[in-house]
């Protein structure tokens, strides 16, 4: 008797066990968030999910801006056995959807496109189904000044090339670097990127987000290349390979009086107890004042043993799209919430200002991709590679714009 | 015994025979036989899915469908194809000439019965201990202008010192050079002494009693006798230059521009970072061909060497 009841209970406990293993789904997270902040802000998505009772397991692989999470990504899809969730930005989202490896989100995402802006809205979508979901939105074309060194050089914030100029000139007068920059691909990238939106966001859309042959080989893109060349006399002597925050770390040092770089670069002011207004001063990039070049980061699903969206898969999706969870991780990350919904009332300045250019973008329809958003990896590469190559040798500016033109057309 | 019984016994005994001389002969194919597989299948079966891929609209997935020569056609009309192919050029040959310069002179020095001979050499023969990764990375510290060399020489007192080779596109690719060579002269330099040790004295005390001086005792008979060394150092540089991948990586990731990028950088960027798996895989299979190209006529001509030299 006392035999078989221990055997019924041990049996009892083994099913209720088993029912319990299989309600609390595991979700495999792969990204690439590691540093300070990032990793911040994965955490309370990661506490969130797990008071709603699923298992966050996860797949930290930090380096190479997430090439190295994207090398492990394929040879997990190739070999059948995807993480559930992993994330992802640009072009690669439709590229996954397209091979068919993505579950779409549409069960969860059907109120979406009333709280995010359209333009941010179109990069979860492919072919009428959604995706993706953003955690936040991150603005590119900043321009950062070290705000004493301003000051000797006039004190005047430029709107315009020539004013940049002006400013520059003086501040080599007073004996600091006038642009804080480093030689890496990504960095000329970003320098190059500007220039190109300040020549007008028709411009910039035909020639990067299109490709276009003519825009391409017109005469405005060798004025780009002309005014690359211009401003590089402004760099230092150390430029070759320094990474974009120890550039960063020139203007808040007081050394170096201007940056061009992504809301990103606002946490490197931050964390050093700097004020905006007080001691450095973010505006957007001379020419580019109207438009909003943006960055989503975002979650894409994929598809487990060829299932659509498993519970907790959606649960996370909604999660992402929840305004206490949009201020919270933005606010970590130094981004804006993706959705219009959220507030930024805790945010510093810089960020508030970005909101409030967001918004305004909006309505003006100049809230448009950045490049890193909106061209896919292989003519990322090929223009970076222009582009880096023309910053690194006494290259002219036409056989510039037409090697460029080239490469785009060979990376379609 | 009867007769019958003898001719089975004798019958046993051979087929026993004829199976230990079989299991003899087969021995040698059997224990051969994983390792075999195991190169036939991750080596050649690769380099066949590789070319295969090549032939294919590939790019973020292998795609199978064939498009003939379509991915060499992009491969040869991308000029940062050709610039790592021009760059690989000016790597490979002051690497070859420089780390056999070295390697010979090292060798010979030590072949001098000098003491410590064998400190000296596990000394030399230490860097090639060093992954090529840690090798770059302290390299690129000691040419970097704002904390290496330069700043050294500076802190000296010599202020005006300038070297930047590093941040300059015509001189970068010598960085890694000088690097590369720091790396392999000690193996090459144990090459030529193993060499250098096989020349029978008799030889070279024939010489001194002649009244040959050193030099000409080295110039004139020791290093014609071990001219097939010459081939095999060759040989094995060669393929390590087209192969060389982690020294870029960590020295100067390709750059500034596009100035350091070789075709095994240009391979692994377009297959792996770019979604070109199309081109990433023409590149490979060009890298194949350049190394056939000059491993070929290298072996055969190493190999008469040998056959003249015995």
């Amino acid at each position: 008797m006392g035999v078989s009841k221990a055997v019924a209970l041990f049996l009892a406990a083994t099913w209720l066990g088993g029912v319990g293993s299989a309600r609390a789904e595991d979700l495999e997270v792969l990204h690439y968030w590691t540093s300070g902040g990032e990793s911040k802000a994965v955490n309370v998505l990661k506490g969130e999910i797990e008071k709603k009772a699923f298992t966050w397991k996860d797949s930290a692989i930090a380096g190479g801006g997430g090439q190295n999470a994207m090398t492990v990504l394929k040879s997990r899809a190739v070999a059948g056995d995807p993480p559930a969730v992993v994330q992802m930005r640009g072009p690669a989202v439709q590229d996954w959807a397209e091979n068919g490896a993505l579950v779409d989100l549409d069960k969860v995402a059907g109120g979406w496109s009333k709280v995010l802006p359209p333009a941010i809205f179109n990069v979860l979508k492919y072919k009428n189904k959604i995706y993706a979901a953003p955690h936040w939105i991150h603005r590119v074309n900043w321009m950062y000044i070290n705000k004493a060194i301003l000051d000797k050089a006039g004190g005047k914030v430029p709107t315009t090339r020539e004013e940049l100029y002006q400013v520059a000139d003086k501040m080599k007068a007073a004996g600091f670097i006038p642009i804080a920059h480093g030689e890496t691909a990504y960095q000329d990238g970003v320098f190059f990127e500007g220039i190109v939106q300040s020549m007008g966001i028709d411009f910039y859309r035909k020639a990067i987000l299109e490709g276009d042959q003519q825009a391409l080989t017109s005469p405005t893109m060798v004025k780009v290349f002309d005014t690359v060349r211009e401003s590089q006399k402004y760099f230092d002597d150390g430029v070759q390979g320094r990474p974009w925050n120890l550039a960063a770390a020139m203007v808040i040092e007081g050394k170096a009086g201007i940056l061009f770089m992504g809301d990103w670069a606002n946490g490197e002011f931050k964390n050093a107890g700097k004020v905006p207004g007080k001691d450095y001063v973010c505006v957007p990039v001379p020419g580019t004042e109207k438009m909003f070049t943006f960055i989503a980061d975002t979650f894409v699903f994929f598809k487990q043993h060829d299932q659509p969206a498993s519970p907790g898969q959606l649960a996370l999706a909604s999660l992402i799209m929840t305004p206490e969870y949009q201020e919270k991780a933005a606010f970590y990350k130094g981004a804006i919430p993706a959705i219009t919904t959220a507030s930024v009332v805790e945010f510093d300045d810089c960020a508030k200002k970005s909101a409030a250019d967001m918004k305004a973008s909006i309505s003006s329809d100049t809230l448009i991709t950045s490049q890193n958003q909106g061209t896919s990896e292989a003519r990322l590469g090929a223009i970076r590679d222009v582009v880096s190559k023309f910053m690194n040798s006494k290259q002219d500016s036409k056989s510039a714009a037409e090697a460029l033109a080239k490469a785009v057309k060979a990376a379609m | 015994m009867t007769a019958l019984q003898t001719i089975a016994s004798v019958r046993q005994r051979k087929s026993q025979s004829s199976v230990s001389a079989w299991f003899e002969r087969s021995v040698p194919a059997l224990v051969l036989s994983p390792s075999v597989c195991v190169s036939v299948i991750f080596v050649y079966g690769f380099v066949l899915v590789t070319g295969y891929l090549s032939f294919t609209p590939s790019t973020l997935m292998p795609r199978y469908a064939l498009v003939g020569l379509d991915r060499y056609r992009d491969l040869f009309s991308n000029d940062v194809w050709w610039e790592s192919v021009n760059n690989l050029a000016w790597f490979t040959v002051p690497f070859i000439i420089g780390s056999a310069a070295f390697g010979l002179l090292l060798a010979i020095l030590m072949d001098q019965r000098i003491r410590y001979e064998g400190a000296l050499r596990a000394t030399f023969l230490y860097p090639l201990a060093l992954s090529q990764i840690v090798a770059g990375t302290a390299w690129q510290w000691l040419f970097n202008p704002t904390y290496g060399l330069e700043r050294a020489v500076q802190n000296f007192g010599w202020s005006s010192f300038r070297f930047n080779w590093l941040g300059n596109p015509d001189l970068a690719i010598f960085c890694v050079v000088i690097a590369a060579i720091w790396q392999c002269t000690g193996f090459v330099a144990s090459l030529f002494l193993a060499g250098l040790r096989s020349v029978d004295d008799e030889i070279v005390k024939a010489a001194q009693i002649d009244g040959a001086s050193l030099p000409t005792i080295y110039r004139r008979i020791i290093l014609p006798v071990i001219r097939p060394v010459f081939f095999s150092v060759t040989l094995i540089l060669a393929h390590l230059a087209i192969k060389t991948f982690d020294i870029i990586v960590v020295m100067t990731a390709g750059g500034p521009g596009t100035a350091t990028w070789l075709p095994s950088y240009f391979m692994y960027t377009f297959a792996f970072e770019r979604g070109r798996m199309g081109i990433g895989a023409a590149s490979a299979m060009m890298m194949l061909a350049m190394i056939v190209a000059v491993l070929v006529p290298l072996m055969y001509l190493e190999s008469r060497a040998t056959r003249n030299a015995t």
